[in-house]
């Protein structure tokens, strides 16, 4: 999933202290999972906001909606009725879900209310850790199913380096060495064959060196 | 024992502290609450395990959302109890009262009395 943060609420108001009509967008999606901008966040951020702007004498509206999505036309289409009365809207799903509704909806000024971090999984609550950096061409098969790319602070395709000391990356002892991770992993699976494989220069033009991205699927257009 | 206890304190009966989240502090200061405490079970003690320290991190949560907006912090706390310890509950409830007393009333509700 994609994972995120809340931003502080202090930098939220900063960027909505003089609108009038707030809508607090939540996603149903990767966000309420990481617990960062589902219907429990967009509550309490509406909460908070309605408070302050009370406390200044204000007389603002700050409405809650939680759509299914926020990177989909039919979800992000639910609000075309009402977005036109407000001056702001706070998206609190993912960079995608904010971009998405600034995009279908121009003329109102969309601002994030989380930090959008990177794609990983949950390995406890609170606790959410990087597995994937989308770069467009997958190698899993050869590394034991660990990502040096997204696990491997080098993003080394023939590693460990000489930073590796038991067990651990030489940024941090708190940061596993992605290529013990691997060599451990094809061990147990009895594949160190695959280890004595030289991987040629990673093609990067399928990751973001190559400009924005794009997935056709002729196949499934209607 | 038959103590008596502040009458501004309103109970609202939760199955565990676990229960409450942020959003039950917020609304309660959005309508006009002057103050909220959260009454756990001791520390180590809870029936559901971890129930009242979920509430007293939800209560550092809801402190610094309410100092953000110039609400107060001071006025959500955490207290623990043994379910039986009458004496300390009125305590509680009555260091509570004191507390909010002397930060007068909630300043979003004036606010609100104001602009009607």
């Amino acid at each position: 999933m994609i994972v995120a943060d809340r931003k502080p609420i202090e930098e939220i108001i900063e960027q909505v202290k003089d609108c009038k009509k707030v809508l607090v967008l939540g996603c149903n999606e990767c966000v309420t999972v990481c617990e960062a901008g589902g219907k429990k966040e967009v509550g309490v951020l509406a909460s908070a906001l309605r408070m302050y702007y009370a406390n200044k004498g204000v007389d603002n509206r700050v409405d809650e909606i939680t759509l299914e999505r926020q990177c989909d036309h039919e979800y992000l289409e639910e609000i075309r009725e009402k977005a036109d009365q407000y001056d702001a809207i706070i998206s609190i799903a993912c960079g995608v879900g904010v971009q998405f509704t600034a995009e279908k909806y121009h003329a109102i000024p969309v601002f994030p209310g989380v930090n959008t971090c990177f794609l990983g999984v949950t390995e406890k609550r609170g606790l959410w850790t990087e597995r994937c950096q989308a770069c467009g061409q997958c190698i899993l098969a050869y590394t034991g199913g660990i990502c040096p790319v997204s696990r491997c602070a080098k993003r080394l395709l023939n590693g460990p380096c000489g930073g590796s000391s038991k067990g651990k990356c030489e940024i941090s002892k708190d940061t596993d060495c992605a290529w013990q991770l691997i060599i451990d992993r094809l061990k147990a699976i009895n594949r160190m064959d695959l280890y004595e494989k030289l991987f040629s220069i990673k093609d990067w033009s399928k990751d973001r060196a190559g400009g924005p991205r794009k997935v056709i699927r002729e196949d499934v257009m209607i | 024992m038959r103590l008596n206890y502040p009458a501004s304190v309103k109970i609202i009966r939760v199955p565990c502290t676990g229960k409450v989240d942020v959003i039950h502090m917020l609304r309660a200061f959005e309508k006009g609450a002057d103050g909220v405490y959260i009454v756990g079970c001791k520390e180590g003690e809870c029936h559901y395990k971890k129930g009242n320290y979920r509430a007293r991190k939800r209560v550092e949560q809801a402190q610094k959302i309410l100092n953000t907006i110039g609400v107060g912090g001071d006025r959500v706390q955490m207290y623990n109890l043994s379910s039986s310890d009458a004496p300390l509950f009125v305590k509680y409830a009555n260091e509570m009262n004191e507390r909010i007393m002397g930060l007068g009333p909630n300043p979003v509700k004036l606010k609100k009395k104001k602009a009607a």
